[in-house]
């Protein structure tokens, strides 16, 4: 079963046919591209295109954004090999929209312009709020970049059969420079049409596999977990609750509530969510834009519980494990099953374009943050002839990041990095939420509040990772042989988020300065009202 | 809207007093509304979801009752989550659409009016 021939992935699969879809996908989008580039000419074209995008178009590429390869044949594969607890992780990524909905999406849009920080450090003193918050979105985006970059090593050797270090090297670097061609040449506006396409390829495919999963079992959902209870061995039966990953120990227990609540938390903090706020014209659409993606979303989510389980009945467990890639095969392992070669090419490409997507988002979110926060307000203070040069920086920032990008993805390949994502949404959780809630609601808070939270969240958290058994004491650990666990949870959220919001507090109540009472009026009408918010630039003719 | 303005902010917020809209009885009502729904809201949900965590997490038994067919209590409170989460999206939009909107849009009206 395990194939020693190089040029087989997944037995059945004709990576020929994959390259040729994927290339088509990739020809189309290089050519929407290049349209988009025409109309992007000022800074606000490029970090927001134009503000112009309607909020159903958002709402498509906030989906586009946010469903990674990770959470598409990750949660597949986990539900397929793990049952319901895979099913418990959608359920985190879905409710948190909630928060975005309800607490941030449109008091954010109308109060910032181009970045989180504008939001953070609206009322604050400029030069270290703006520091601080730039420092986590780059941090939140780097390591969720790191994640999708080594993904993509992983996925080709999976999907095209590409084996050798060398060669998933090349295929890293390519992924790296058609993303770096879409966010320079295309700006926001053509990285946002990238995710659209994306999300359209992607959640249609889910659809076509969905239906035709329950067609086999006569769209009978109970019929279909019988089915997977059958072919999921002894522990089949396990299948249909909770417990089979998490419930081993009380540790795991802990862990699992831990990552629960860095997922529900996490999403509304993460920066290159945020910034997809800022390119619809008001707070109305930007409504709509988070309404559209939780219907999206949830309704992708609810698909890949039958691809799940229709990947535990028809491939088995057996089956999956023994795949290249493990757990990440589940899904193009059942797409082989149904509609054979072309079925699997097909969501083979989708899950590339996946990659590719969700990392130009990243990149341009990072190197917005690095050129408008840190260079032009805080380096250059917010001289007015430094916005001419913005979008000169924010290119070269982009150049950087996606260099290292390649670089880390390739260094690290081979390893599991998994943990990087659930770090990403720790970080968000823990420094960006709790400072973004108590800058919108609490009158009080302060500079030194603001700068406690975020320090504090983005320190705490690495911190705990470091001492975590992700990092040292375990078989699967970065360093198996050293022993400096003595954090026990591998996800830091219980202990960090918590804390987070008490430094955000203490800061406040113990730091020397007052609120500005001034600003946070003007920050408050303005968030509530959308008075003086930033409009959409007409099109094309500026 | 109609002008193609880019990085210029929108009229200059020095014509506006801040904090003397944020006094008014318009803003503060405006702003008790919102609070009073999104709060208890996110709240709620919260809680909900955290009671479904909380299950999944330390009530195996209960949650791997089968209810019908293959279909166990955990699936079903899963599902109910997809649920609760639609529910609340659409009581907000309602909400906002009908309460948030036309306060917020004539206090905007008025300041923006003011300083140009």
């Amino acid at each position: 079963m395990i194939n020693s021939v190089l040029a087989a992935g997944v037995e059945g699969s004709n990576p020929t046919l994959n390259i040729s879809i994927f290339a088509v996908f990739v020809l189309i989008t290089l050519v929407i591209v290049f349209r988009a580039s025409r109309s992007t000419r000022t800074t606000t074209d490029f970090y927001t295109a134009g503000r112009a995008f309607t909020g159903p178009q958002n709402g498509i590429a906030l989906s586009g954004d946010y469903l990674s390869a990770a959470s598409f044949l990750g949660i597949a594969g986990a539900i397929a090999i793990y049952g319901y607890d895979g099913f418990l992780y959608s359920i985190g990524f879905l409710v948190a929209w909630l928060v975005a909905l309800l607490l941030v999406a449109e008091l954010l849009r109308n109060t910032g312009r181009f970045t989180m920080a504008d939001v953070l450090s609206f009322r604050m003193k400029q030069g270290p709020v703006r520091t601080a918050a730039a420092i986590s979105t780059l941090a939140v985006s780097l390591f969720y970049l790191l994640a999708q970059m080594n993904g993509a090593g992983g996925l080709v050797a999976l999907l095209l059969g590409v084996t050798s270090a060398a060669g998933q090297a090349v295929v890293v670097a390519v992924v790296g420079v058609i993303m770096l061609i879409y966010v320079l040449v295309g700006g926001m506006k053509g990285t946002t049409w990238v995710q659209i396409i994306k999300a359209v390829l992607l959640i249609l495919g889910a659809f076509v596999m969905t239906v035709w999963v329950l067609g086999r079992y006569g769209f009978n959902l109970s019929t279909l977990l019988g089915d997977a209870v059958a072919h999921g061995g002894k522990t089949g039966e396990a299948l249909l609750g909770p417990g089979k990953q998490y419930g081993a120990t009380s540790t795991s227990q802990l862990d699992f509530l831990s990552l629960g609540l860095a997922l529900v938390l996490g999403t509304a903090g993460l920066p290159h969510v945020l910034m997809r706020f800022y390119t619809v014209p008001s707070a109305k659409e930007a409504r709509r834009s988070v309404v559209w993606a939780i219907v999206l979303i949830g309704i992708f989510y609810l698909f890949t519980l039958v691809l799940g389980y229709g990947a535990g009945a028809l491939v088995g467990p057996e089956t999956i494990n023994a795949a290249p890639g493990k757990v990440n095969s589940a899904a193009p392992l059942l797409a082989l099953a149904l509609g054979g070669p072309v079925l699997l090419g097909l969501i083979a490409a989708v899950a590339f374009a996946t990659i590719l997507a969700v990392v130009a988002g990243l990149t341009i979110t990072a190197s917005a943050s690095f050129a408008h926060d840190i260079y032009v307000n805080v380096i250059k203070k917010g001289d007015r002839e430094s916005a001419t040069s913005e979008v000169k920086v924010a290119r070269w920032a982009a150049v950087v990041i996606g260099l290292v990008a390649i670089i880390g993805g390739i260094a690290t390949n081979g390893q599991n990095v998994a943990f990087l994502v659930a770090l990403a949404f720790a970080i968000a959780a823990a420094a960006n939420l709790p400072t973004i809630l108590y800058s919108l609601f609490w009158k009080r808070f302060t500079t030194t509040g603001s700068l406690w939270s975020i320090y504090g969240g983005v320190v705490i958290t690495i911190g705990l990772i470091i001492f975590s058994p992700v990092v040292s004491g375990e078989k699967t650990s970065i360093f198996p042989g050293a022993h400096f666990d003595w954090f026990p949870l591998s996800n830091p959220g219980l202990v960090s988020i918590p804390l987070s919001f008490l430094l955000g507090y203490l800061g406040t109540v113990l730091g020397k300065d007052k609120a500005d009472e001034d600003k946070y009026a003007e920050m408050e009408v303005r968030s509530l009202t959308g008075a003086n918010a930033e409009k959409a630039s007409s099109p094309a003719t500026s | 809207m109609g002008t193609t303005e880019d990085s210029a902010a929108a009229p200059t917020p020095a014509a506006t007093d801040w904090k003397q809209v944020q006094a008014s009885p318009e803003f503060t009502e405006l702003r008790r509304r919102l609070r009073g729904f999104v709060f208890p809201m996110a709240g709620l949900f919260l809680a909900w979801y955290l009671l479904y965590v909380l299950l999944a997490d330390y009530a195996h038994g209960f949650m791997s009752t089968k209810l019908f067919g293959n279909i166990t209590v955990g699936l079903v409170f899963g599902l109910l989550q997809f649920v609760s989460t639609f529910v609340i999206t659409g009581l907000y939009v309602r909400f906002a659409n009908r309460v948030v909107d036309p306060a917020a849009d004539q206090i905007r009206h008025e300041i923006e009016g003011d300083s140009q």
